[in-house]
């Protein structure tokens, strides 16, 4: 799938950047896609409210009432309308962008399977709910729809007879099957909620809601179309004659006009081979995963500290198991671990103020573990020459820098959350660099989530484990950006360094202070 | 300066995506149906006739079975197929034998089927059985139209109905 992946990853990436210049990167619509399909869902449910209360669920009835609300109350049910279609348009706009952005990214497969999977019921709900909306109005687009969608349902031995039979003659119409649809089409929504909800449960804190600002802009955008572009009706149905044009409404029926060129067979199976693939995608080819993080109990004090920070929820806290003095411990359950090393960064027990050999941690990762970083970290800083020496601890999903070597040194982490804070405070006392940079993805774009969030409240010291205070702020640097950045990175880097010159070299700290005592000023110093 | 081009461009951000939502949500037109044409639609739910040959029982076969459900003929419940052809202004467009739905084969034979035609005056015949026999028809009907385009003419056999009925 890489071949496919590759294109879809770049065009986000250049697409991302474009828009977080616009934006800025906590406004930037590619960056809460999710979230903007629920924001649509609650403008669809709250208009559908208002547009029920007008409705008239006679099938006769029904197109009068919505010329009612389309041409005497526009300014309010007409208004109401408009938003109720465009927003469910815009509903199937953001999944498919949402979709196509966790599969270029790479998000959707390992772990992130469950996540994936549960989006292929979304896909089918949402489309029930818009071909019985637009069934509900009667008119020829209406027709269009039953027809055409009872003539497709019939090749399935479901049903006794033919039910497009039902809508050959006006004598033959239902009122019964209309009530079904109604019916349907109040029900659909709701289990979609419900789907909705599944879909998320293995996202820690999943972000819901778009930012205010991006809520506001879209919001006006959708009132303004609705003003401009009202949604109207079609001429009534006339079950006498034959639908000829239909201004289809292609996010929803798009795939109608198929249906007349492949029989409902081959539509069946088409349609039928393209969602389970879409569902089985997470396994083809499944994900290689790296060894999933491992809990030692000697370095566990039950602080929960991980469990707060992990984004998959893959942490939980049991009773202990090994008679030590606290009640609990850390318990990892590798089916949801990403292998992020965030919880690595989050435990107290992970600080490089140790002796070679000894460094272990309550939590770690196996195929990168907290001695492998400080090891990395070491050799990176040996590396570094001259004045201003930058050591850039960075992300492998973030930016890379166009130009290494010299004053610059690279520290690559699954994600900067792995990053305990207290290897910048090592990094500076030891002398290893004159300054820190942390470097990984956009903000709201991180590919665990929660990394750069997460290492900011850690430097500000809003967030355990904090940075000690001494650590000289000046010297400590972050950047966040798309990947396709890397060239701002570099200057970044570059800026700082000069900042860097100005300021001389780190002090050395004279008398690293043993590990016990840092622990112990580490939850002191909240 | 920064800033007002970073709300122009935010500006124009939501005016093309508000035009990409608005546009296709109600267009490009699609044509379903071309413009010169008319529709016969023909559609009937209907069983044909049991296809009998019943069998007497004999009398170890009826010991075998439960008192209450001892009967003295075997007949099977399968019914014959039905047979339909529709002809246009003299030629056969259509002729088919529909099959008995139901796991037993003793359910009613489906059809449900469009026949476009140009739009004009045509005559119309229609011919059906539904029983066992090799030829000849049960139903017959022919009726002459004038088709508007994008007219629908439907043709439905109902027994009830005493056949087929023509429907402008
Ligand atoms: C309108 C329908 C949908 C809505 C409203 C929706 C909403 C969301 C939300 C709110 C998140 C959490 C984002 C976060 O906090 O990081 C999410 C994650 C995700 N969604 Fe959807 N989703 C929808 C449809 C789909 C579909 C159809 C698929 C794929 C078939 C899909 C695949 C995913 C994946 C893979 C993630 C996980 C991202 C991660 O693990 O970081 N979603 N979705
Ligand atoms: S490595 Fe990441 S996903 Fe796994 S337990 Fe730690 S924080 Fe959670
Ligand atoms: S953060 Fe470390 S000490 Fe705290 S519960 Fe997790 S493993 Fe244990």
């Amino acid at each position: 799938m890489t071949w496919l992946q590759r294109p879809v990853r770049a065009a986000f990436d250049i697409a991302e950047l474009g828009l977080d210049r616009v934006f800025s990167q906590h406004w930037n619509p590619l960056h809460h896609l999710g979230a903007l399909g629920f924001f649509m869902y609650w403008i669809v449910a709250a208009s559908g409210i208002y547009l029920y209360i007008f409705f008239d669920t006679g099938i006769t009835a029904a197109y009068s009432s919505v010329e009612y609300m389309t041409n005497d109350q526009w300014y309010l049910a007409g208004v109401m309308r408009s938003l109720h279609r465009y927003a469910s348009d815009a509903m199937v706009l953001f999944m498919v962008i949402h979709m196509a952005r966790e599969f270029g990214l790479d998000r959707y497969r390992g772990v992130r399977w469950f996540t994936w999977s549960t989006g292929v019921p979304i896909i089918v709900l949402l489309f029930v709910c818009g071909i019985t909306g637009y069934w509900l109005v009667w008119d020829q687009l209406a027709q269009f729809v039953a027809v055409r969608s009872t003539e497709w349902l019939d090749w399935l031995p479901i049903f006794g007879t033919p039910t497009a039979a039902n809508f050959l003659t006006p004598e033959s119409l239902d009122d019964r099957f209309f009530s079904l649809m109604i019916f349907i089409h109040i029900a659909a929504p709701l289990i979609l909620l419900l789907i909705l909800w599944i879909h998320l449960q293995r996202v820690s804190r999943p972000q819901i809601n778009p930012p205010r600002g991006l809520a506001v802009g879209m919001f006006a955008m959708m009132l303004a179309l609705s003003l401009v572009m009202p949604a109207t009706s079609h001429a009534p149905a006339d079950l006498s004659t034959v639908v000829s044009v239909v201004r289809l409404d292609w996010y929803y029926l798009g795939l109608y006009p198929l249906m007349d060129y492949w029989s409902a067979g081959t539509v069946w199976a088409a349609l039928t081979v393209v969602l389970l693939t879409v569902m089985f995608l997470p396994w083809m080819p499944p994900m290689r995963r790296a060894a999933t993080a491992r809990v030692y109990l000697d370095h566990c004090n039950g602080c929960v500290r991980c469990v707060d920070d992990c984004p998959f929820g893959a942490v939980s806290m049991v009773p202990r198991t090994d008679g030590a003095k606290f009640a609990e411990e850390a318990l990892v359950d590798p089916d949801l671990c990403v292998s992020c090393g965030i919880c690595v960064g989050a435990c107290p027990s992970s600080t490089p103020f140790r002796r070679r050999g000894e460094i272990v941690t309550g939590i770690d990762l196996p195929d990168f573990s907290l001695a492998d970083l400080r090891a990395a970290t070491e050799a990176a800083a040996e590396a570094l020459d001259g004045e201003g020496r930058v050591l850039v601890f960075g992300c492998a999903h973030g930016p890379r820098p166009s130009k290494k070597g010299g004053t610059t040194a690279f520290v690559t982490l699954p994600c900067i959350g792995m990053l305990p804070p207290s290897f910048i405070d090592y990094t500076l006392s030891r002398g290893l660099a004159d300054g820190v940079m942390l470097s990984g993805c956009a903000e709201d774009a991180c590919y665990h989530r929660f990394g750069a969030e997460w290492t900011d409240a850690r430097v500000d010291r809003q967030r355990d484990p904090q940075l000690r205070r001494r650590v000289p702020r000046e010297r400590v640097r972050r950047h966040w950006a798309g990947r396709a950045e890397g060239k701002a990175l570099s200057a970044e880097i570059e800026r700082f360094a000069d900042g860097l010159r100005q300021l001389g070299p780190a002090a050395s700290d004279p008398l690293p202070p043993s590990s016990e005592r840092i622990l112990e000023t580490v939850e002191s110093d909240g | 300066m920064a800033n007002l081009l970073k709300w122009t461009g935010q500006a124009v951000f939501y005016a093309v995506l508000a035009a990409v939502i608005g546009y296709f949500a109600a267009a490009p037109a699609y044509r379903h149906f071309a413009a010169d044409q008319a529709l016969i639609k023909m559609t009937f739910t209907h069983g044909g006739e049991y296809k009998g040959g019943c069998r007497r029982r004999t009398a170890k076969e009826l010991q075998e079975i439960a008192p209450n459900m001892r009967k003295d003929f075997d007949c099977p419940r399968d019914r014959v197929p039905v047979v339909v052809e529709l002809d246009v202004d003299g030629a056969t467009v259509y002729r088919a034998s529909h099959d008995p739905s139901g796991l037993h084969g003793d359910g009613p034979a489906n059809m449900y089927q469009g026949f476009p035609v140009p739009a004009g005056e045509h005559t119309v015949a229609v011919r059906l059985r539904d029983t066992a026999r090799d030829s000849g028809f049960d139903y017959t009907r022919e009726g002459r139209f004038t088709l508007a385009p994008g007219q629908l003419l439907v043709v439905q056999f109902r027994a009830e109905a005493g056949g087929f009925i023509f429907r402008e």
